[in-house]
């Protein structure tokens, strides 16, 4: 601008336009104090306490952590990956909900339009698919690496008895999804799965029953099925979830080193 | 001139009356000015302050009123401040954390609240100050002091000007005491939450790689006239499935899942009483869990690869793999 130059001039505006956007009462209002997108932030330490401290991650997150909790090898992230896979699964599962007709007319015929005629039809489907299965084994494997670490020792026992919870949460919640295609392989093997919960002795056939809403497998099945599957299982899984942040951080934070 | 209401009165009568083991009808008449004064008994007993025998309350009053508001405001802040809150995070030991939770309670905030002038009533936060030796019979008593002064204004004070007197010295142990103790922390940002994305990014990745080259299976529509041969549950819970064909149904759809799973596995912080979780001092745990996982995986691949037609056992190189879930993937017979 100064020298006439009309390159120079753009650059001008593209950063006043930047500062004045940046400083707008609109993004401040937005971003809370210290939080690293505002303008002026500098690295300080007592910034970096800020960016939690200020911030919905306080939610989740203490200021400081044990260093050795930082340490990929000491969780492996087990826990937080189980938690985003099933971020993941949420949101892929809604964009599959779009889609989806819970009865036993449209179930098969709904997948088969859905893998065909939608864009990334079939891509979000494997995510699900294959997210749900990831989720399965992260949530193994963060049980186990709790158990090696004697993560589970006091003060953290009900943090375990929490975890159990979940991990079945998360079998059942697989389970039930696994009945949704209303193909062979989705009717079968929830036909032999919930078959084994006929053999609990004295209530069984009843427990067996109050799962598939009918003597075998049937449409019956598959709305009951989708209804935990979307609402039942996830809102409990949450609750629980919530639980049991809470009281990793109110035990002390992660388990001390080994 | 302001009343002291009734219910606060009878809150430090019932301190004093604990401090000084009296009880506490007559601490409440002596406060009110109906009844004698307490015999306070020798110093290993009773907390008595040296505030309390102020010989001027006129000026000395309003100071400790001010310092004391000060005090109490501080209490608050402290208690509510987020300094005290990390505090609270880093305490690691679940005693000076209860103790820290006590700072936020409302009971102390309550405390604090009717410390302010309106009431007339003072509330000190006390540290390692003289009371504490005063108070022989232990630090972590709660001493509460009350003057035997009636709460009429001494004489000659001016008009407009607020009086105090001292009602009670609460020992703030809970406050004072949370120490942090000293371990090895590091910001969670950057360096926690920058691990967290990188892992976030990783899996992110993997489960798109994964869903670009593996396709969902989705085979002939539901047929309940037509089982399929064979017919396998998913495969977490194919080792039951598996377990399920070597044991009457009895035991293993109902014993094995239900004892080792869901009760078994909750009890597992109960039963395990060893406190060390060094590695070294837990053999036999590790041990026994570690036969668990080998179990579990052994059987549920043996259910994934080796059952055929039937649920017989067979071998994947000799009859493929009946593994419908990686239909798309496994090429098939
Ligand atoms: C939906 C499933 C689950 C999610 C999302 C989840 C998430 C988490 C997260 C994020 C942490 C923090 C530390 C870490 O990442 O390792 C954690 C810790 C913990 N989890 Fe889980 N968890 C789940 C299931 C389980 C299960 C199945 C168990 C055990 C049976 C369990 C027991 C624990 C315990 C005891 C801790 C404290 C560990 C320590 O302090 O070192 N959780 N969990």
């Amino acid at each position: 601008m100064a020298d006439g130059d009309g390159k120079t001039g753009l650059k001008d505006k593209i950063k006043e336009t930047n500062e004045k956007l940046w400083g707008s009462q609109v993004v401040e209002a937005i971003l809370r104090p210290g939080s690293p997108f505002k303008k002026g932030y500098s690295d300080s330490p007592r910034n970096r306490s800020y960016v939690v401290m200020n911030n919905v991650l306080y939610h989740l997150h203490p200021v400081k952590v044990k260093r050795h909790g930082v340490k990929l090898s000491y969780t492996l992230c087990l826990g937080g990956l189980s938690f985003f896979l099933f971020i993941l699964l949420t949101i892929t599962g809604i964009f599959l909900m779009f889609y989806y007709t819970p009865s036993a007319e449209a179930a098969y015929t709904d997948i088969q339009a859905l893998s065909t005629n939608v864009a990334f039809g079939t891509l979000v489907r494997n995510l699900h698919r294959w997210g749900a299965h990831l989720m399965v084994l992260s949530v193994f494997l963060h049980m186990s690496r709790v158990f090696y670490h004697g993560a589970y020792k006091p003060p953290r026992e009900f943090n375990w008895v929490i975890g159990v919870l979940l991990l079945f949460l998360t079998l059942f919640l697989s389970f039930s999804g696994y009945l949704l295609p209303w193909d062979q392989l989705a009717l079968w093997a929830v036909t032999v799965g919930t078959n084994m919960a006929g053999f609990i002795p004295v209530v069984g056939g009843q427990v067996k029953f109050a799962l598939l809403g009918s003597l075998e497998v049937s449409g019956a099945t598959l709305l009951r099925f989708y209804v935990l599957h979307v609402l039942a299982f996830p809102f409990i899984l949450v609750l629980f979830l919530a639980v049991h942040f809470w009281r990793v951080r109110k035990d002390g934070g992660i388990s001390g080193p080994l | 001139m302001t009343e002291i209401p009734e219910s606060l009165l009878r809150r430090s009568a019932e301190a004093k009356a604990k401090a000084l083991g009296v009880p506490v009808e007559q601490v409440l008449a002596e406060m009110k000015g109906e009844g004698p004064p307490i015999e306070v008994p020798a110093s290993d007993e009773g907390a008595v302050s040296p505030l309390s025998d102020e010989p001027s309350p006129g000026a000395s009053a309003g100071q400790a009123d001010a310092a004391s508001a000060d005090a109490a405001d501080e209490q608050v802040e402290e208690a509510v401040s987020p300094r005290s809150e990390e505090q609270a995070e880093e305490a690691v030991s679940p005693r000076s954390e209860e103790q820290a939770e006590e700072a936020v309670s409302p009971r102390s905030e309550e405390q604090a609240e009717e410390a302010v002038p309106p009431a007339a009533v003072a509330t000190i936060v006390e540290d390692e100050q003289p009371l504490a030796e005063v108070d022989g019979s232990g630090n972590d008593k709660l001493a509460a002091v009350v003057s035997p002064r009636p709460s009429v204004p001494p004489a000659g004070t001016p008009e407009g000007v607020r009086t105090a007197r001292l009602l009670t010295v609460v020992k703030a142990r809970a406050i004072q005491t949370v120490k942090a103790e000293p371990t090895d922390k590091v910001n969670t940002w950057p360096h926690l939450m920058l691990m967290e994305f990188g892992a976030l990014l990783a899996i992110t990745g993997l489960l798109v790689i994964m869903s670009v080259i593996i396709f969902s299976p989705l085979l002939d529509p539901a047929n309940v006239n037509s089982t399929p041969n064979p017919s396998k549950a998913p495969w977490y819970f194919l080792g039951l499935q598996e377990l399920l064909s070597y044991f009457d149904p009895q035991i293993a759809g109902v014993t094995v899942p239900t004892i080792t799973g869901i009760i078994g596995f909750m009890m597992i912080p109960f039963v395990d009483k060893n406190p060390s979780t060094r590695p070294s001092d837990r053999k036999f745990a590790i041990l026994l869990y570690s036969m668990f996982m080998v179990g579990a995986g052994t059987l549920t691949l043996i259910g994934v690869l080796f059952r055929g037609r039937g649920f017989n056992f067979t071998y994947p190189w000799k009859d493929g793999i009946f593994f419908d879930d990686l239909k798309d993937w496994v090429d098939f017979e």
